[in-house]
């Protein structure tokens, strides 16, 4: 009932965006009511929209009861789905494209977060930005990444999603180079922007490949596709393969992932709302989108799996070594990622349930940061420390969201990682192995990054300049919202079999049938054990930091350290070998020298050849052949004029002399003739 | 009567009267010359009327009716003709036509 006004959600933001662009300016708080506004409307819809949803699904599998004594779906109960649009015109052959919406439990849950982070993110922006004369440009472009962004969930059709798809990636571009006065900002966009770009080829062809299959761009006329089966098999996985590059792209996977940490760039509400919160998961939430079909190819799985696997315990490591804040949670933001990428591969509900709790603890943590960057005016821990007693709201709801992170029970990342680790363990075989044995190492180094973190900025003696001081209200009191999700949002999802009929689990179900297939379910071992990791993180840096915070060993572990801060070398090989001596010193030159001398030559040659024809044809056909023509009828005129007058002599007896003999012939012919 | 007489009579005259126009240079001959050519024409409708058969005849006797009208209008061309001489040698000084050439190219 209330999911038929879905559309409006992000219809709310698209009409901000204009009203922001034209009338900003000229707006008592410069365009930022409106956007606030906008997204507070699209929080209730949101609220609403998710309220109906849920309470579909839970009451299907509290008819079915508790997880674990299943038995079928009670007179073929559908998980919810509505599906409204408007065909477009047909694009000729049996292809059209429909501007529609789908809401379903996933579109429900994204809905949720995308409004609710984009709401915090506003009104901490207000605070933040205060002092930016682009305020008004930065809320437009907020607003159109919150339009984007709700577009591509709502997308009930692939290529509407690719639409969505692209303007987030371009609204990512905008705002990490917002600042672009600063070379280094712009290089950290287009960076960004290029190498998103180069997984969206990948999705572009998978879309492409499955549109070729199935005939229909309909997500869920790909969906009934798979179902009816029939398809090429080593065609299917290809198309998935392909669109998983396009999510390894987005969602900074290994081995694209070198984009999100320059991504920081950018203000820092840009990067708790794209770059951990929303853009970045979308990746992860086009392989839940097509779950389904994943399922129908282990191949894809598979790749998932490994690249989720490697992504976490890789930027894991890197986090341990920046000294930038903003660079950790950037780090561990591409190894969550990973984690959802890695659980996606084995199980639909650990992923996107730790996609929707790491939106809310990643938000919140990038909030904090922002907030402790704003008093110590530096992005670097080296010039923090002892913040824990200026700042007591940005310290405890760090605190609460490090802890998230880390996955202490009961907080929200507990619930969610540990899910991922069972599903990980009972799918089992190779890659369920490699994620649980690297997902376990990964819980361990989380633990020890971000109490390295959380020692860096907050323990021990205040290192940089000034006196910090603790934000303005507008900027805390998103904090404290969020701390709240980041503390209790895994409750929704308890691995009891009593309570699963009722959480998230059945909430966001795409088919009841995989629902009661794939219970949810605590394995204590498991948990215990990832517990245990996450504590001795914990206590390990706790032990080397305590004391001496600044030390920071990390640097001084030789040839580890280095290759840590060297990131692998992946940034070289990109950087100085792709980009630079590959691009720029063979390819670059190859290609303005073809330019230069082939392209601009076959130009050049072909318009002095047409201006050396045309001045021949000049000469010789116009001036001469017609110009020649005129001046020769009219000189020719003249002449025989000048050689004609001399008849007049104006002697009358000439005249008449000339008149006898031309009677005198014309009778003789006419005598003769006749 | 033999009709070849009267007619040969007539071209010398239209002869001379064309030789004296193309060849004299004075106005006032050119004038008598055109004259005579008018004398040779009316010599021809006298001499033509006498050669039309009796039983169809002539009874209006228009060739000499004519003679007698090309004889007026001659006087009268005459008349004009003078007046132009005289208005010439009035402006020229002279009646010779090789002067009177203002209509030359």
């Amino acid at each position: 009932m209330f999911s038929e006004w879905a559309w409006l959600i992000p219809a709310l933001p698209a009409v901000s965006v204009l009203i922001i662009t034209f009338t900003g300016r000229a707006l008592p708080r410069r365009g930022a009511e409106v956007g606030l506004v906008a997204m507070a409307a699209a929080l209730v819809l949101s609220l609403v929209v998710a309220w109906e949803v849920f309470s579909h699904n839970a009451g299907i599998t509290q008819a079915i009861g508790p997880a674990g004594e299943a038995q079928a779906a009670p007179g073929g109960a559908e998980a919810f789905l509505l599906e409204r649009g408007l065909t477009l015109t047909p694009l000729g052959g049996d292809l059209t494209v429909e501007l529609g919406m789908r809401v379903d439990g996933l579109t429900a849950m994204m809905f949720l977060l995308v409004s609710a982070v984009s709401l915090m993110v506003h009104v901490y922006s207000v605070g933040y930005l205060r002092d930016d004369p682009r305020f008004t440009y930065f809320f437009a472009l907020l607003s159109l990444f919150s339009f984007s962004m709700l577009l591509l969930v709502i997308a009930s059709d692939l290529l509407v999603l690719l639409v969505g798809w692209e303007l987030v990636g371009i609204c990512s571009f905008l705002l990490i180079g917002f600042w672009w006065e600063d070379k280094h900002n712009q290089d950290a966009s287009i960076k960004a922007f290029l190498t998103t770009k180069l997984g969206d080829v990948g999705l572009i062809i998978g879309v492409v490949a499955l549109a070729g299959m199935f005939g229909t761009f309909s997500i869920q006329g790909v969906l009934d596709g798979i179902a009816a089966g029939g398809f090429e098999q080593g065609l299917l996985t290809f198309a998935l393969l392909a669109m998983v590059l396009g999510a390894v792209g987005k969602s900074a996977q290994f081995p694209l992932h070198t984009w999100l940490p320059d991504a920081m760039a950018g203000p820092t509400p840009v990067s708790a709302l794209i770059h951990a919160a929303t853009m970045v998961t979308a990746g992860v939430f086009l392989v839940a989108r097509l779950f389904p079909a994943y399922q129908a190819a282990p191949a894809a799985q598979a790749t998932l799996a490994v690249i989720g696997a490697i992504t976490l315990v890789m930027a894991g490591l890197l986090a341990l070594v920046q000294t930038d804040l903003k660079k950790v949670l950037a780090y561990s933001t591409v190894s969550q990622l990973g984690y959802m990428v890695a659980a996606l591969s084995f199980s639909y509900v650990a992923g996107i349930f730790h996609l929707f709790t790491h939106g809310f603890f990643k938000a919140l943590l990038f909030l904090g940061a922002g907030s402790v960057i704003h008093a110590a005016h530096s992005n670097h821990m080296t010039d923090m420390g002892g913040l824990r007693r200026v700042m007591p709201v940005t310290f405890w709801t760090f605190l609460a969201g490090s802890l998230a992170l880390i996955a202490i029970p009961p907080l929200a990342g507990f619930w969610s990682k540990d899910e991922i680790l069972v599903a990980a363990f009972e799918a089992g075989g190779y890659t369920g192995g490699l994620v649980l044995v690297l997902g376990l190492l990964g819980g361990l180094i989380t633990a020890f990054y971000m109490t390295r973190a959380l020692y860096l900025v907050f323990a021990g003696e205040f290192r940089g300049h000034g006196h910090p001081h603790e934000s303005e209200p507008a900027m805390t009191a998103p904090l404290v919202a969020l701390a709240v999700p980041a503390v209790a949002i895994g409750w929704i999802n308890l691995p009891f079999p009593a309570v699963q009929p009722l959480s998230f689990s059945s909430w966001v179900m795409f088919d009841v049938d995989y629902w009661v297939a794939n219970p949810i379910e605590l394995n204590a071992a498991i948990a215990a054990l990832a517990t245990a990791l996450a504590l001795a993180g914990v206590l390990g840096a706790r032990a080397i930091y305590r004391e001496a915070p600044e030390r920071d060993p990390v640097h001084h572990l030789g040839l580890l350290s280095h290759v840590l801060e060297r990131r692998y070398y992946l940034d070289d090989l990109y950087t100085d070998l792709i980009a630079r001596t590959a691009v720029r010193d063979r390819l670059a030159p190859a290609a303005v020298w073809f330019s230069d001398r082939v392209l601009d030559g076959a130009v050049y040659w072909s318009g002095r050849g047409t201006a050396a024809l045309g001045r021949v044809l000049y000469d010789t056909g116009d001036q001469r052949g017609i110009d020649g023509a005129i001046n020769g009828l009219g000189a020719s005129a003249l002449w025989s004029g000048a050689r004609m007058r001399l008849a007049q002599s104006g002697n009358v007896q000439l005249y008449a002399g000339a008149l006898f003999i031309g009677v005198f012939v014309l009778a003789v012919v006419f005598a003769t003739g006749a | 009567m033999q009709a070849v007489f009267p007619l040969t009579f007539a071209a010398l005259l239209f002869s001379a009267g064309v030789y004296g126009v193309l060849s004299r240079r004075n106005a006032v001959l050119v004038l008598m010359s055109v004259e005579l050519m008018l004398a040779a024409v009316t010599v021809n409708l006298v001499a033509f009327h006498g050669l039309v058969t009796t039983d169809v005849g002539d009874p209006l006797l228009s060739g000499q009716a004519f003679a007698l009208f090309v004889m007026a209008v001659g006087a009268a061309e005459v008349g004009v003709g003078l007046a132009i001489v005289l208005l010439l040698y009035r402006n020229r000084a002279t009646v010779n036509v090789d002067d009177a050439d203002l209509m030359k190219y």
